[in-house]
């Protein structure tokens, strides 16, 4: 993957002032992407008289099983409640996305329809529009139907992942080579089982690509469930947060609460990003290709 | 390799001829199939999509009208452009779009150039620890913009802020929330999430560049950085399109990060961007005719402006190809 510095031509070998630069900025790139990141998890263990007076960084004021404590017990436990809802909305969520982004990339890719990249265009158009766009709208339908401030509010439309389509389309190109559909096919395979059985294990790395995308996108999303979502049960934490901190700035005692809440909201990102390094990166590349 | 049929003719030869059943039927059926598989994504489309986009232009299209002064039962009434009169004519409207051109012209090119710089630095070979160094500026990304505007808030806010306290010693006094800082303060939360992840996508892409290339750069006499900004550069041509196509998009819907420092700032109003004018608009003044209206010129300028990236980008790929 990586060239190593011993196979590189010699006159592409940066001399040594090149080489401090480069290190140097990139260090420095290292410190400011890590340090706000370092600070959050310092922050967390503080108690609060050690926060207003700035100095995270001392030794002393320690509370993190404290501040844990605090982060479930605040509002009747309510960070409980909103963590479960946001693992349910991102989780299956992204899964069922992801599934169903895919599997229209795929039939994208292997079969000819009429119209058929008129109606890809309109795949990537909608990738453009902005969300807040549809929130309005999206919100009208919603009480029309009767789904306003409920789970469905907020879940339905995440579903709808038009870059995973894209993306699915590039994937089938480059794992399922139309040949061994075409054996399948000579074997008597009915065109569904085909996908399912033939097609879907090859589409397994990008299939968790998209997955990632769209668990990402999920986490993060805050304006859907601030327009659609009234009762503070069904929240994410990105929402919930986000009341918690407007609480802290006429009650300090939430900053701790909503720091150490950040922190855990973090959490599940930067592992599953960890577990499932290799496949986001070829994804990256594959999105990068056209 | 040996010389096999390539894969479309393949899929031909099987489509006409078939192991079982005729030729029409094999059509119908494969029909049918990618009916199957593609249904669900299209009720979606239809469903959360479509139809709101449908929604939001006849909306922008109507407005509310009570007859009798006032007093009258309400009905929804045709009125036309009026709307669009409304919030071309409303000073908050045009500020918020003044708002986030200036943030577009500040964030997009430090984006761009501060990603590209450091892939290109990754890629030279002359940093140690590359793939440790692309982990910790990729970790950003994984944190939720909410949290990364609450960690941004919480350091720039005095008494609390580990940076504030540290400039204070120094004798230097920036209110990063204060009527100057507050865009730039916005850009920062924005290039902190964002930077690692693009850097990945160049880094991708410059991966991918042919070692043979290279290699006669360096023999026609190319320095390092020649060789970076001359060679490698155009040849990631359509990954920095790309990024700046999705950066744009991404800056064009801001909401988060100044909906939370508006908690903390009497500088962001409620009405600061143009997403943040047609929440207030919907929800806080409902108003629905405005802010369906304020929507679809944010759509057209966002389909305006991604037309212009990739008229931009074909005249400049065609210069690149002409020179080469």
């Amino acid at each position: 993957m990586s060239t190593t510095q011993a196979d590189l031509p010699t006159a592409l070998r940066p001399r040594l002032l090149g080489r401090a630069v480069v290190n140097t900025v990139v260090g420095i790139s290292v410190l400011y992407t890590l340090l706000p990141a370092l600070w959050l998890l310092l922050a967390a263990m503080k108690n609060r008289d050690a926060l207003s007076r700035s100095d995270v960084l001392s030794l002393g004021g320690y509370s993190f099983v404290q501040n844990l404590g605090d982060l479930f017990r605040i509002d009747g436990g309510l960070y409980g409640r909103w963590y479960i809802n946001s693992l349910l909305y991102a989780v299956l969520g992204a899964a069922i996305s992801a599934l169903v982004s895919v599997a229209c990339g795929y039939a994208f890719d292997k079969y000819q329809f009429r119209h058929k990249e008129k109606l890809f265009g309109l795949v990537l158009a909608a990738v453009m529009v902005p969300q807040t766009v549809l929130a309005l709208p999206l919100y009208l339908m919603a009480s029309g139907t009767g789904l306003v401030n409920t789970f469905w509010s907020v879940f339905i439309p995440v579903l709808f992942n038009p870059f995973g389509v894209y993306l699915g389309r590039i994937f089938s190109q480059g794992y399922v080579p139309d040949e061994v559909l075409a054996a399948a096919r000579v074997d008597g395979a009915g065109e569904l089982a085909m996908y399912v059985r033939v097609a879907l294990p090859m589409l397994g790395p990008g299939l968790v690509t998209v997955f990632l995308f769209q668990l990402t996108a999920i986490w993060n999303n805050f304006f859907l469930p601030m327009v659609m979502l009234s009762d503070h049960n069904l929240y994410p934490v990105s929402l919930g947060l986000y009341i918690w901190n407007s609480s802290a700035t006429v009650s300090p005692e939430y900053y701790p609460v909503v720091i150490m809440g950040s922190l855990l909201a973090v959490l599940p990102l930067i592992v599953a990003f960890v577990l499932l390094q290799r496949f986001w990166r070829s994804g990256l590349t594959a999105g990068a290709v056209k | 390799m040996t010389t096999t049929a390539s894969p479309e003719s393949a899929f031909r030869a099987t489509t006409v001829a078939p192991a079982t059943g005729s030729r029409a039927t094999t059509r119908r059926r494969e029909r049918a199939a990618c009916g199957v598989l593609m249904a669900p994504f299209f009720v979606l489309l239809v469903a959360v999509f479509l139809i709101p986009v449908a929604t939001a232009v006849w909306l922008s299209f109507f407005g509310e009208d009570r007859p009798g002064l006032g007093f009258g039962p309400e009905s929804t009434i045709f009125v036309g452009l009026r709307s669009y009169a409304v919030v071309f004519t409303d000073p908050t409207f045009l500020a918020a779009l003044g708002t986030i051109a200036g943030y577009c012209l500040l964030y997009i090119p430090l984006m761009v150039v501060g990603a590209l710089a450091l892939a290109l630095m990754l890629d030279s070979g002359a940093a140690r620890l590359r793939s440790w160094a692309q982990l910790a500026l990729f970790l950003p990304h994984a944190v939720p913009g909410i949290i990364a505007a609450i960690i941004w808030l919480y350091l720039y806010t005095p008494g609390l802020s580990p940076v504030v306290a540290l400039l204070a010693k120094a004798d230097l006094t920036v209110d990063f929330l204060g009527v100057h800082a507050v865009v730039p303060a916005i850009v920062n939360i924005a290039l902190w999430s964002n930077l690692g992840y693009n850097m990945v996508i160049f880094y991708a892409a410059l991966q991918a560049v042919p070692r043979e290339v290279v290699e006669a750069s360096v023999v026609d006499g190319a320095g390092p950085v020649r060789t970076a900004l001359r060679v490698k550069t155009p040849l990631i041509h359509s990954s920095i399109v790309m990024v700046v196509m999705f950066s744009l998009i991404w800056a064009l819907q801001l909401f988060t990060e100044p909906m939370l420092l508006s908690q903390s700032s009497p500088m962001i109003s409620a009405r600061f961007s143009p997403s943040m004018y047609i929440y207030d608009a919907a929800f806080t003044r409902n108003n629905y005719g405005l802010a369906a209206a304020a929507s679809v010129i944010l759509l057209l300028c966002t389909i305006g402006l991604s037309y212009g990236v990739t008229r931009w980008s074909n005249r400049a790929g065609a210069r690149a190809e002409a020179k080469a």
